[in-house]
Formats: structure tokens, C-alpha cells, sequence
């Protein structure tokens, strides 16, 4: 050791190994241990055969790959009436949440940049009603919604579950955007005025393209919580309709014949795929939009 | 001519009453300059002006049309804020331009504007640029140059250099006045910076609870002002008040703690000078030190407590008539807080004010 590593000077040393990063990795390995074993649990079941399954060992690896039960999931499974496995509601999901996502969205971004920027009489309390909405617990209105629905013919049918989870998205979206837009300057505001754009002018041409990060959290947020929803696509809609989730659930609580575990796991992943897509696209989005209350920029 | 009258403007918010009554005229291609400490309703008065705060009551005419009513667009203003507000997704040449593309210019035009406005300001080679890649100053011109391109007859600044650091606000402050006799535009200026409002006004308004207390030329204000408000508000060092009396008709003299000031010659504001209560203003720069002093009409010694150098000249702090009293020295000039100089002044070329209603006497 020369004399010259004990004057400080230039990047600070750093040990490795404290008691402090042991805590530190120790905890997070647990965490991850936690999360992820189940997660493996299901994908190596989902790709046994039953009679392996049955022999136990439900932590060692498929002898025999097979992607049979992945197959029976998606096309075969029978799901109370229907025997055509997943794919039915795989697509009744997407037909429900791609113009919830895009409705809700479109409608409470404008109403949030209204909010905002358009100060109107009453807007405050109109906010406030929006905010206590977003606390009421939802399983309250289900009866109110049924007699909405059965009123306006919409019962049982695909577009109804669409404006309810429309309506339901209103009060948080709304708030969230309402919030992103009060954090960019007022200034930028008065002098798109002054420049001449009007309500829609500065909506598309200024607010937009600045707010995209609150955009992927808002479809997030939606694409998952719709995508798992099952109590409003179970009350709301008829079996031919069902939503995925649904149909995952009458698959793995079939009473009939023997529990096929493999295929259960197989549709349980199926289903879970969507919203872990999305998150895998757009995670680092998301946190982006989040922190950027706080940052501006 | 006129361009912008403000007429009767009141606005309020909620029951907050922040512009009372107010009016002003400005004449075709004058530069005035609104000044107030914080919080007096100068920002507010400048949105009235730009239609982007709904006013309570009054007029405003742009151009001699009444505009009242109108949108911010229409009016024929441009305005450059404090903080730039330049639009972070557009480049330089976009931001200059979108005032211009909401109004549907024909292409070539468009180009044409930006292009002058980008060498008058000398920000050419940025156009490419998003506002994010730019210095201060440089966006402080863009930010200018939107409302050039626009071609208006009206200019509003809200404060656009307080965010530059001190040397880049003497630059542009220049810049700022060049462009004016350049376009020899109306322009309405909101400022704190006294020294920026002295240098760039054709007229002042003293702003005051969102009243205006005096709107003249920078000397009218500086010399003569109107109020013992305006009199205090403006100069740094501010100006020395003596409370105490006047006295005698004929040879007007003014009695304060033991002292008399002889105030022959003194120019009233209005009727003559009657015995009774007011103050005497007398600025620092008015006081003489050194070997004329004793030739002034009003001498005395005094006893040095505090001495600030200011590099050109040297800021003393002291006691006249058992009031404080701050004056200015040459930088050269060589004191220590202790001394005793001898100083003088001509109370004739101070200003008086009433004790009751604080107007120039
Ligand atoms: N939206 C508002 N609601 C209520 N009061 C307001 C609002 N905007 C401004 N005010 C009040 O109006 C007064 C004038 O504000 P204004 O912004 O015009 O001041 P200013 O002279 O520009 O001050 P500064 O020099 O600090 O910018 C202030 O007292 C402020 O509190
Ligand atoms: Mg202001």
C-alpha cells in the first residue's frame, strides 16, 4: 500500500460486502424468491403431462415437455356449455376493453384538460363529486346498474359491460389527468391563447404531445383492470359473452371429471399474458409518467 | 394617437379586489414601463390588457377598437412572459411559427416572418432546435420573437428578464431598447428593476394596490415624485424623510427635530406653500460633501455610523436633525464609520409632502 490511497482523493472506495448490502440483497432475493416460485410452479406444471403430475414433485422440471395443455386451454377446455376452450373469451375481452380503454381514456383526458385549464363555474364542485365517486365502493351500485342497464336494453349485452367500465374508469382518470395537466405551466397556456389556438388547438397541439407518459399509466391502469375484472363480466353479461376471466374461472371450478391441473395453469398464464405484456412494453413508461408529477419535464 | 386606453378597469377575484378604477392611455410607439412592489396587480393588469383574465368592470381599446370582449388572438398584441412558456415539444422555427399557422398564413409568408424575426434577434442558427437545447438567454428571445413574427402593434412583457442572471439582463436590456426604436412598437413592460424601468421607460406607472400612484417620464418620477409613496418606492438608496413643520409664508422654512431647512425657491405642486405638518424628501445623490458644501443652503456636520462601498461611489450611513440619513460619496472619497464630515444640501430641490394626505406640497 502506497501512502497515496490514504489521502482522499478522487472516487470514494467502496466495499462490496457490509452488513448493509447483506441485509439489503438478502431481503430482495427472499422477495423475488416469493413471487417468482409460484410463477414457476405453474409454467413447469403447465407443461407435464397428468400422469407425471400425479407422481408429485411439483417443483422438479417437465421429464417430457408437452404443450398439450396449452393447446386444450386456448381451444378445447370446456367452459359449462361451450367446449372451445379460451378462445371465445379471449376475444370477447379484447372486443370489451379495446373501446373501454380508448373511450374512457379519450373522454377523461379532455375533461380533465377542461378542469384544468377552462376554470368554469362550478368546476370545483363538480371536481369534488368526481373525486367522491372514485372512494364509493363499487359493489354498491351493482343492482342500481342492473335496473340502468335492463332500462336502457343494454343487459346482457357486450356494449353495456363497455359503458360501465367506461363510466367506472371516469373518476380516477379524470382526477389523474386533471392533475398532470394543472402541473404544466400556466404560461405555456395564455401564450397558446395568445397564439390563437383555441380549446381543441392547445388539447392536441400543446397538451398532448407533452402528456404522454400520463397516457401509458392511464391505459395501464385501465387495460389491467378491465382485463381482470370478473364481477362485471359475470353480472353483466350472458355465457356466449363471458369475458376471459370468467371463463378461466368455470374452467379451473369445473366439478366435472378429473382436475386437469396442467391445463388449468396453462389457461390461468393464458389469460394473465395480456396484462403482463403490457406491463414488459410499457413498464419503464409507467414509472416515468408516475414520477413525472414530481419532475417536471 | 392613441394605441391601448385602459378605461375604468376593476377586477376582481371573488372578493378580493385587485385592479380598482383604473385607466391609463398610452400613446402610439411609447415604452412604459409598470412598476410595483410585489403583489400590486401589474401581471393581472397586463392579462386585462391581453384579454386572458375576464375583467369586472371597464373598457379596454386597442388600436382605438374596443376589445373588451375579444379573444386574447384578435386583439393585435403579442406578449412574452417571465418564464418563457416556449412550447417544449416544437422546435425554435415551430414555436415561432405557431401563431402564425393558427392564423392560416400562407406558407411562404410564414417562412418570410420567421426568417426576419430570427435575424433581428440573431437566433438563426437555433431554429432547428427544441427549447430544452437553449441557453436562458437565447429562449428569452424566442420567446421575444413569437411576438415579433406576429407583427402587432402592441408588445407586453410580463418581467422577461428577471430569470437571466445580472450581466445577460444588461445585455438584453440593451437589446431590448434597440429593438424598440427599431420598431418603434407600443410596449408595455412589467418590471422590478428599477434600474430597467429608469433606462427603458418613455413613461413610468407607480403601481400601488392596483392603483396607479403616478405615471410620468423616469425624471419626472425620479425628481418630482407625486407621493410620499412614489418618493420612497423609487431610487436605491431610497430618499431621506425628515417629519416636522413648515413654517413662515413668504420665506418658507421647514422645522424638524432642532433644524431648520431654508425652503426658498422651492417649486410647489400646486397652491403655495401654507404653514403645518408634512415631510421633507431629500435624495441621497442631492447631498454634497468636501469644500462646497459649506456654499450650500443647508450645512451641517454629521457623525459617520456605517460606510458601504459601492465601488463608484460610497454609500454613508448617518444622522441629520436626529433622523437617519444616508448619502452618497465619491468611491476616491476616504471615510471610516466614526469621522465627522461636513455635509450639505439645497432643501429647495428636495420634496415636500402633506402629513395627512402624503401628496407632493
Ligand atoms: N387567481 C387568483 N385568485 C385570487 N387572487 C389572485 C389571483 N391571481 C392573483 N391574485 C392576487 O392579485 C394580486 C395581484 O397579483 P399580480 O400577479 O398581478 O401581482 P404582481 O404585481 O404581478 O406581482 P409580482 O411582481 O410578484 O409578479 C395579488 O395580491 C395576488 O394575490
Ligand atoms: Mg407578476
Amino acid at each position: 500500500m502506497t501512502s497515496k490511497s490514504l489521502i482522499p482523493n478522487g472516487p470514494r472506495p467502496r466495499r462490496v460486502i457490509t452488513g448493509r448490502n447483506i441485509m439489503l440483497y438478502g431481503t430482495l432475493i427472499l422477495v423475488c424468491l416469493y413471487y417468482v416460485l409460484p410463477l414457476y410452479v405453474m409454467v413447469v406444471t403447465s407443461l407435464k403431462g397428468m400422469p407425471e403430475i400425479r407422481m408429485g414433485n411439483i417443483f422438479s422440471p417437465p421429464v417430457e415437455v408437452t404443450f398439450e395443455p396449452w393447446v386444450k386451454a386456448w381451444s378445447t377446455a370446456c367452459t359449462g356449455l361451450n367446449c372451445d376452450g379460451l378462445s371465445r373469451g379471449f376475444w370477447n375481452s379484447i372486443q370489451i376493453l379495446l373501446p373501454s380503454v380508448a373511450v374512457s381514456i379519450i373522454v377523461a383526458s379532455v375533461s380533465g384538460y377542461f378542469l384544468a385549464n377552462w376554470k368554469f363555474r362550478g368546476a370545483e364542485v363538480f371536481f369534488t363529486i368526481l373525486i367522491f365517486g372514485a372512494f364509493i365502493p363499487y359493489q354498491v351500485m351493482i343492482y342500481p346498474i342492473v335496473i340502468l342497464l335492463r332500462e336502457a336494453g343494454l343487459m346482457g349485452k357486450l356494449s353495456g359491460l363497455v359503458v360501465v367500465h367506461t363510466i367506472f374508469g371516469m373518476p380516477i382518470l379524470t382526477l389523474l389527468f386533471r392533475n398532470y395537466f394543472t402541473s404544466v405551466p400556466e404560461e405555456l397556456f395564455k401564450a397558446a391563447r395568445v397564439d390563437g389556438a383555441g380549446f381543441w388547438g392547445i388539447y392536441f397541439r400543446i397538451m398532448l404531445p407533452m402528456s404522454l407518459p400520463i397516457f401509458v399509466v392511464a391505459m395501464i391502469l385501465q387495460i389491467t383492470g378491465i382485463w381482470n375484472d370478473f364481477l362485471f363480466g359475470v353480472i353483466f353479461t350472458k355465457p356466449d359473452i363471458y369475458p376471459m376471466t370468467v371463463q378461466l374461472n368455470n374452467i379451473v371450478n369445473s366439478v366435472q371429471g378429473v382436475k386437469e391441473y396442467n391445463v388449468n395453469m396453462a389457461a390461468t398464464l393464458l389469460t394473465g399474458l395480456v396484462p403482463l405484456t403490457i406491463y414488459f412494453i410499457s413498464g419503464k413508461l409507467f414509472v416515468r409518467g408516475i414520477a413525472s408529477g414530481a419532475v417536471k419535464g | 394617437m392613441t394605441t391601448v386606453a385602459v378605461k375604468d378597469l376593476t377586477l376582481e377575484f371573488g372578493a378580493v379586489r385587485v385592479l380598482d378604477q383604473l385607466n391609463i392611455d398610452i400613446p402610439q410607439g411609447e415604452f412604459l414601463v409598470l412598476l410595483g412592489a410585489s403583489g400590486c396587480g401589474k401581471s393581472t393588469l397586463l392579462n386585462c390588457i391581453a384579454g386572458l383574465l375576464d375583467i369586472t368592470e371597464g373598457e379596454v381599446h386597442i388600436g382605438g377598437r374596443n376589445v373588451t370582449w375579444e379573444e386574447p388572438s384578435d386583439r393585435g398584441i403579442g406578449m412574452v412572459f417571465q418564464s418563457y412558456a416556449l412550447y417544449p415539444q416544437m422546435t425554435v422555427e415551430g414555436n415561432l411559427s405557431f401563431g402564425l399557422r393558427n392564423a392560416r398564413m400562407p406558407k411562404a409568408e410564414i417562412t418570410e416572418r420567421v426568417q426576419r424575426a430570427a435575424e433581428i434577434l440573431q437566433i438563426g442558427p437555433l431554429l432547428k432546435r427544441k427549447p430544452a437545447a437553449l441557453s436562458g438567454g437565447q429562449r428569452q428571445r424566442v420567446a421575444i420573437g413569437r411576438a415579433l413574427v406576429r407583427d402587432v402593434d402592441v408588445f407586453l412583457f410580463d418581467e422577461p428578464l428577471s430569470n437571466l442572471d445580472a450581466k445577460l439582463r444588461a445585455d438584453l436590456r440593451v437589446e431590448l431598447k434597440l429593438l424598440h426604436q427599431r420598431l418603434k412598437n407600443t410596449m408595455i413592460y412589467v418590471t422590478h428593476d428599477q434600474v430597467e424601468a429608469m433606462t427603458l421607460a418613455d413613461r413610468i406607472a407607480i403601481m400601488r394596490g392596483g392603483v396607479v400612484q403616478q405615471i410620468a417620464s423616469p425624471d419626472e418620477i425620479y425628481n418630482r415624485p407625486s407621493n410620499k409613496y412614489v418618493a420612497g418606492f423609487i431610487g436605491s438608496p431610497s430618499i431621506n424623510f425628515f417629519e416636522g413643520r413648515i413654517e413662515g409664508t413668504d420665506s418658507p422654512r421647514f422645522a424638524s427635530g432642532g433644524a431648520t431647512f431654508d425652503l426658498t425657491g422651492y417649486q410647489t405642486a400646486g397652491a403655495p406653500l401654507r404653514p403645518g405638518e408634512g415631510w421633507l424628501g431629500i435624495r441621497p445623490e442631492m447631498v454634497v460633501t468636501g469644500p462646497e458644501a459649506a456654499s450650500q443652503p443647508f450645512t451641517t456636520t454629521c457623525h459617520v455610523d456605517l460606510v458601504e462601498p459601492m465601488g463608484a461611489d460610497t454609500l454613508v450611513w448617518s444622522h441629520v436633525a436626529g433622523a437617519p440619513f444616508r448619502f452618497r460619496m465619491s468611491g476616491q472619497a476616504r471615510v471610516t464609520a466614526g469621522d465627522d464630515i461636513t455635509i450639505g444640501f439645497s432643501p429647495a430641490e428636495g420634496s415636500l409632502f402633506d402629513k395627512q394626505t402624503e401628496n407632493r406640497l
